[in-house]
This record gives structure tokens, C-alpha cells and sequence, in this order.
């Protein structure tokens, strides 16, 4: 498990009322975790402030609306900590 | 300040768009079909519309960090905490401070003080997002212009 991981996973279960035990690599965060869109905002706003980034939610967000990319891509655990790593390594470029 | 119109912010006294602060001031109208029913014979603010009242004033800090380009809606109220009770007459002095820039949210925190007390503050979180519509920006535009938003750039 990467760092990334363990932090992100750590802010959404203080952010939510998700137990930090059902929060795994393959885990959905909509689909399985039953994060709102709401509760993401109050989560992307303490991963913002972990790393120090600016996670692309409106493009993410208008990417999956459009039909050119899949929840998947953006909001399964894993998926979603490499691109927070992603940004975090751009950052530091 | 119109209580039964929802315009809650008289004048936009300072923006600063670097410090990502706004500062406003209102004055509560002595009278308003509001204060018959909140309360009869003992006239207060009804809270929500405090809570209103910040969420107006960091609306148009949003607004001119985004050169009214996107439109925030409140989508949350945190901490909200009502100190005190707000009787017609009384003078407003809002402030607001971006605590957060996110991609299509920010998340702010504002406060109300009158002559240095304070009396509520929150932090309020909203989602930006395009105008629905041209008329709506050139009504916010026209509407921010009147207040005393800085000209847009």
C-alpha cells in the first residue's frame, strides 16, 4: 500500500462516516463507499490541503458527464491515488 | 438590506482579490413584513437569514475572483454558530475569506460584527459553476457593479 493511500483513505473515513477498514484499493467511491458528490467536495478540499494540489475536479468531473471517461478511472480508490500522485510529482517537476 | 427581496448587502466595500478577502456592510431596515411573524412585538433577525447574508457576501468574493466568469451556489454551512440576537436598525460589517480555491468549489469563512461585537460567523462551502444563463451573469454583473464590486477587468 502506498502512503498516498493510507493518507487518502485516512481523510475519507474522518471525513465520512466510512469505517477506515472498508476502504480498499479497489474500493468505488460512489458506488461503493456511497460517497455524495457533497461529501467529495469536503473530501477533495482536505486532499488538497494534505499535498498541497489542486485535484481537477470540474474537468474530472465534465469528463465523465461528456462520456469520455468512466467513474472508474477517476473515483476507484486506486485509480484516484495515482493521480494524487500524479499531481503531487507534477508539482515537485 | 431588503429582508423580503433577499438583499442582504448594502454596500461592497473592499475586495481584495490577492488576500482573497471581502468586506461589506449592511443595515438591518427598521421595518419588514419579516419581523411580524419573527417575532410579534419583539422584532429580530431570523438566523437563516444571517447565515444568508454571509453566504451573499462571500457569493460576490467568489464573483470578482472569477471576474463573474462562474456562479457559486452554498452547499453547505459549517460551524455555524448565532451569537447573538440582531434587532432592526442595527449596522452590519460582513466579512468573508476564501479559506480554499478547489476546482468548482470554495470553501470560505465568514463572519458579522456589529460595532466590533461579533455576531455570527461560519464557514460556508459553495459549488461554482457556469451561469445558467447570459441574463443571470448580467444581472449579477450589473448587480455587483451597484454594490461596489470592482469594475470587471
Amino acid at each position: 500500500m502506498s502512503s498516498t493511500f493510507d493518507k487518502v483513505a485516512d481523510i475519507i473515513a474522518d471525513t465520512s462516516e466510512i469505517p477506515r477498514e472498508d476502504i480498499k484499493q479497489d474500493s468505488h467511491t460512489i458506488d461503493d463507499l456511497g460517497i455524495d458528490s457533497l461529501d467529495f467536495l469536503d473530501i477533495v478540499f482536505a486532499i488538497d490541503k494534505e499535498f498541497g494540489i489542486k485535484i481537477p475536479l470540474e474537468s474530472w468531473t465534465q469528463e465523465v458527464n461528456d462520456g469520455k471517461a468512466s467513474t472508474e478511472e477517476y473515483f476507484v480508490m486506486k485509480n484516484l491515488v495515482g493521480k494524487i500522485d500524479d499531481l503531487i510529482a507534477a508539482k515537485s517537476a | 438590506m431588503q429582508l423580503e427581496y433577499f438583499q442582504m448587502i448594502d454596500r461592497i466595500e473592499k475586495v481584495d482579490l490577492d488576500g482573497k478577502t471581502i468586506s461589506c456592510r449592511s443595515k438591518v431596515p427598521g421595518e419588514s413584513t419579516v419581523f411580524e411573524g419573527h417575532f410579534p412585538g419583539h422584532p429580530l433577525v431570523p438566523g437563516v437569514l444571517l447565515i444568508e447574508t454571509m453566504a451573499q457576501a462571500s457569493g460576490f468574493l467568489i464573483l470578482c475572483l472569477s471576474n463573474f466568469s462562474q456562479m457559486p451556489f452554498l452547499v453547505g454551512v459549517k460551524e455555524g454558530k448565532l451569537r447573538t440576537f440582531v434587532e432592526p436598525e442595527t449596522s452590519l460589517d460582513i466579512t468573508a475569506e476564501i479559506e480554499h480555491d478547489g476546482s468548482g468549489f470554495a470553501m470560505v469563512k465568514a463572519s458579522i460584527k456589529s460595532d466590533g461585537k461579533k455576531i455570527c460567523d461560519s464557514k460556508l462551502t459553495f459549488k461554482t459553476m457556469p451561469f445558467p444563463s447570459e441574463e443571470f451573469a448580467d444581472m449579477m454583473r450589473k448587480r455587483g457593479l451597484e454594490l461596489g464590486a470592482p469594475a470587471l477587468s
